[in-house]
């Protein structure tokens, strides 16, 4: 069979555009990154990873006002150290992680601080609810890595995140740190 | 807390009183310090071993978390406690033995023994599943303790099966030991017992 060469050519070109495209593109290495959320129980400070998610940050040095961000957590993936307490806080009264899967954070806008500082201040959506947060983050960029690091605090009862029957036992403030490499 | 330099002269003061007023019947009991550790020690392993049978099959609620706090703060006093009455038992020699057989003396040393070793252990094992487990002791909700060993799933599978296997094995020495108390208070009508009962002596 004949091949209709630049045809070929194109599709060939089309192809290597996708993929360099696509490895341009900053991703979040989830494998180095990480989402640890701290709770307390009964005055106990607990750590708990979200073991699922992804997203990109687009940050360029020169231009730290321009940078956005986006990151997708996987609400079923927080690790409580056991199975039976993993499973619990994915129910209704808790993540609901069936109706809503995921929890995410898109940047609004980006305000340069010091060297190596920004504040990120974006909306976060959680069991439906949004919030409008401004995050500090320290960036250190490595050799073929940058590393965002920081953390913010929630509150579970205006997400909705447990019975208020946990109230006395869990306390309502949460904190959120990441430590997230692209 | 009982000043040890007090708790050891009003024992000694007892002892003395009851010696003259009857030198036949009298012998030195434990000191009161010994007594109240003891007795408090039996109190508090018993709510923590109840606790812990139960509170591992309730269903996730509150309360089930809150009786794992109380059940771990009991769990750090005994060791405390423990720790204390080795101190006390080093620098005060017991009351001498009521006359028993030589094996009844070997089985009391050897089961004394493994009670003190099973008192010291439980907690500790129990804490460091704890600290496996990612959730740190904080004592009565105000101390954080320091973890003994860092968050380790593996680990903490196997330290929950050890710390149950110690209480379990601490429930039946203390069985015995107490079957051995009641053998001899009321099958050896001697004084074991009431030497560890300082409010029926006069």
């Amino acid at each position: 069979m004949q091949r209709d060469f630049p045809a070929l050519a194109l599709g060939a070109l089309f192809v290597l555009t996708l993929v360099t495209g696509a490895a341009s593109v900053p991703a979040v290495d989830a494998s180095k990154s990480s989402i640890i959320v701290t709770f307390r129980q009964e005055n106990v400070p607990v750590d708990a990873p979200f073991k699922k998610f992804n997203g990109r940050i687009d940050y360029d040095p020169a231009h730290p006002d321009a940078a956005k961000a986006e990151l997708e957590v996987t609400t079923a993936s927080l690790d409580l150290g056991s199975e039976e307490y993993s499973a619990e806080v994915r129910k209704k009264n808790w993540f609901d992680s069936t109706t809503y899967r995921t929890a995410t954070f898109i940047s609004t806008a980006i305000k340069p601080g010091a060297l190596g500082h920004f504040d990120a201040t974006g909306i976060l959506t959680l069991k439906g609810k949004t919030q409008t947060v401004t995050i500090p983050v320290s960036v250190a960029r490595a050799v073929t890595t940058t590393n965002f690091d920081g953390e913010l605090q929630l509150s579970r009862s205006y997400f909705g995140i447990g019975d208020p029957e946990w109230n006395d036992v869990v306390d309502d403030k949460v904190r959120v740190k990441f430590h997230i490499v692209e | 807390m009982v000043c040890p330099r007090a708790a050891a002269a009003a024992g000694a003061a007892r002892v003395a009183i009851v010696s003259t007023v009857n030198p036949t019947v009298a012998r030195a009991g434990y000191t009161r310090t010994a007594i109240a550790l003891h007795w408090l020690m039996a109190a508090l392993m018993t709510a923590g071993f109840t606790l812990g049978a139960t509170m591992v099959d309730l269903h996730i609620s509150p309360r089930k978390v809150r009786l794992y706090a109380y059940h771990k703060w009991i769990g750090i006093t005994v060791l405390g406690l423990v720790l204390l009455r080795c101190c006390w038992r080093l620098l005060h020699s017991p009351p001498p033995a009521e006359p028993m057989p030589r094996w009844q003396m070997s089985a009391a040393h050897f089961t004394h023994g493994l009670l003190y070793a099973l008192m010291t252990c439980t907690p500790v094992i129990g804490w460091l599943y704890s600290s496996a487990s990612g959730y740190p002791v904080v004592y009565l909700k105000l101390w954080q303790l320091p973890d003994l060993v860092s968050k380790n799933d593996a680990l903490a599978k196997v330290l929950v099966q050890v710390h149950g296997a110690l209480a379990w094995t601490l429930f039946w020495v203390v069985l015995l030991h107490s079957a051995a108390a009641l053998k001899h208070h009321y099958i050896d009508r001697d004084a074991t017992l009431r030497r560890m009962l300082v409010w029926r002596r006069g």
